[in-house]
């Protein structure tokens, strides 16, 4: 039987990796995701996980380790947030390039400067090009069945992608929420054991990892990743549905709130998802036609899914705490890029908010919705909105 | 200058490099990395004085790449497809017998 029990996000996370028995984590702590490996190294030292656990000097090393592990042929987990993440820019693009299906979980953190240990997605967004799949969890129970489905979507040969898991900093990563821990032989028949089928170290069959590529192969090889990430799609659509049917717990990249007849929909990612959808009960209490779209999945980008959303509204309001700058947030440039090239499209209007830990409350989103009404009756909007930003003091 | 003992694998790996792209670009064929040229990024030479050389072979065991290999009265030959210049080998003949000198096209 699953238990049932309250943790932490971070708890929940070493949770998944336990369960997904890495023989390798390498971990360096750092804020707010330090209890991840701490919390790893005890599950290590009890004997409950059987593993090597690498204490590094860095970040830069962990992901290196984590490298060098998943190279040699077994399943690797590491966990950081913000700066750390950032330490490990060059070496993500290793994995991807290597197709190494390493699972990072990221504590959704800001990127000095100024330091700021609180809640935004500027550290994954950041890393949005590296090749990377990107899931991101609303609450504590997602992430730990969202490094679960990482690990499968990762793992599987038409994809061999590594993957980052992003949770809110302190709104998840330090909040004490119910969550299902699923049985073990149920995520044993989940995920199978891991079996290397590209990259493994085996006196019998030498092979090169990490080449030099001149440019006759390199363009070839990144379009390999490009089309790794294109599989993903299909694959993960597949590991939600095996999910739902071994654990109950459904997911979708896009997953839609009274969409149906809504007129604004607000969409965002992580854990303000809970929120708006609060919101847009309370906006259709008032008779406000409005809905919320939630995107678990960033990397690769759910393009289909977003065209159907588009069909629905007449406004996207993107919610985002990340800045592109010169652009507005990712999602906005994201959402543009797919609805394009389509003959009907919705308005779309940026709002960038939350950021380094600003607390978004129904007052920030009254501000979302005031400009989005605007926009809606045709009437000017900027298209990139700061919300809850303290002009007095610029 | 003598051919490369290389040839034949250099060749092979070449054709099967450019059959199929791998997943993660794992080369799968051993000597893969003959087929890698590091020799066109040398500013310096080894020039080679076979009068001087007493064939001690300090050269061949210590050029890092190792593109020295042995002809058949057993003197060292340098492979310039490989060699990129360190001019280890000149610093640790003790006949000066190698000099190094610009790269000119
Ligand atoms: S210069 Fe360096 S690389 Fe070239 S032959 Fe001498 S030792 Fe080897
Ligand atoms: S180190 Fe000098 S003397 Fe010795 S084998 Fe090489 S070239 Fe000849």
């Amino acid at each position: 039987m699953p238990i049932r029990t309250v943790m932490k996000a971070n708890e929940a996370a070493a949770w998944a990796a336990k369960l997904a028995k890495p023989k390798v984590i390498a971990a360096f702590p750092i804020t707010p995701s330090t209890l991840i490996p701490e919390k790893i190294s005890e599950f290590v030292a009890n004997g409950e996980l059987d593993a090597e656990f690498i204490k590094v000097e860095s970040e830069h090393s962990a992901i290196s380790a984590c490298v060098g592990a998943s190279a040699a042929g077994v399943r690797t987990f590491t966990a950081t947030a913000s700066q750390g993440l950032a330490l490990m820019h060059e070496v993500l693009f290793i994995a991807a390039g290597m197709r190494l299906p390493i699972v990072i979980a990221v504590g959704n953190r800001s990127l000095s400067a100024p330091i700021n240990i609180w809640n935004d997605w500027q550290d994954t967004i950041s890393e949005r090009d590296t090749g990377w799949l990107q899931f991101y969890a609303e609450n504590n129970q997602e992430a730990l069945d969202l490094i679960l489905i990482a690990f499968k979507v990762a793992e599987d040969e038409r994809v061999l992608l590594p993957a980052m898991v992003g949770f809110d900093a302190f709104i998840l990563t330090h909040t004490v929420e119910p969550v299902e821990i699923p049985d073990q032989e149920v995520v044993d028949e989940f995920l199978g054991e891991y079996e290397p089928k590209h990259a493994y170290l085996d006196p019998a069959r030498p092979i090169t990892q990490g080449t030099l590529a001149f440019p006759a192969h390199y363009m070839e090889a990144r379009y390999t990743v490009w089309e790794a990430n294109e599989n993903a799609k299909k694959v993960i659509d597949e590991a939600f549905a095996e999910f739902e049917k071994k654990f109950g717990r459904k997911y979708s990249k896009i997953e839609e709130y009274r969409t149906d007849d809504a007129e604004i929909i607000f969409v965002t990612m992580g854990s303000l998802a809970g929120t708006v959808k609060e919101y847009v009960d309370h906006l259709r209490e008032k008779g406000i036609k409005a809905g919320a779209a939630k995107l678990t999945v960033y990397r690769p980008f759910p393009t289909e899914e977003v065209r159907e959303l588009a069909k629905k509204a007449k406004v996207l309001a993107l919610l985002e705490k990340n800045v592109t700058f010169s652009v507005g947030g990712a999602l906005f440039q994201d959402f543009s890029r797919a609805l394009i090239n389509q003959k009907e499209k919705p308005i779309l209007v940026d709002f960038i908010l939350g950021l380094g830990g600003r607390d978004v409350t129904f007052k920030e989103l009254d501000e979302v919705l005031e400009i989005s009404k605007k926009a809606l009756a045709g009437e000017e909007f900027d298209e990139v909105n700061w919300i809850g930003l303290r002009k007095e003091i610029l | 200058m003598a051919e490369s003992p290389f040839k034949a694998d250099i060749e092979r790996v070449q054709k099967e490099y450019s059959e199929k792209m791998t997943p993660g670009a794992i080369a799968y064929i051993p000597g893969s990395s003959v087929v890698n040229k590091t020799g066109s990024w040398r500013v310096f030479m080894p020039e080679f004085n076979r009068d001087k050389c007493v064939r001690c072979y300090l050269c061949y065991i210590y050029c890092p790449e190792p593109a020295i290999y042995l002809d058949e009265e057993n003197y060292p030959v340098f492979d310039y497809d490989y060699c990129k210049g360190c001019g280890i080998c000149a610093n640790e003949c003790p006949t000066d017998a190698i000099v190094m000198v610009r790269e000119t096209k």
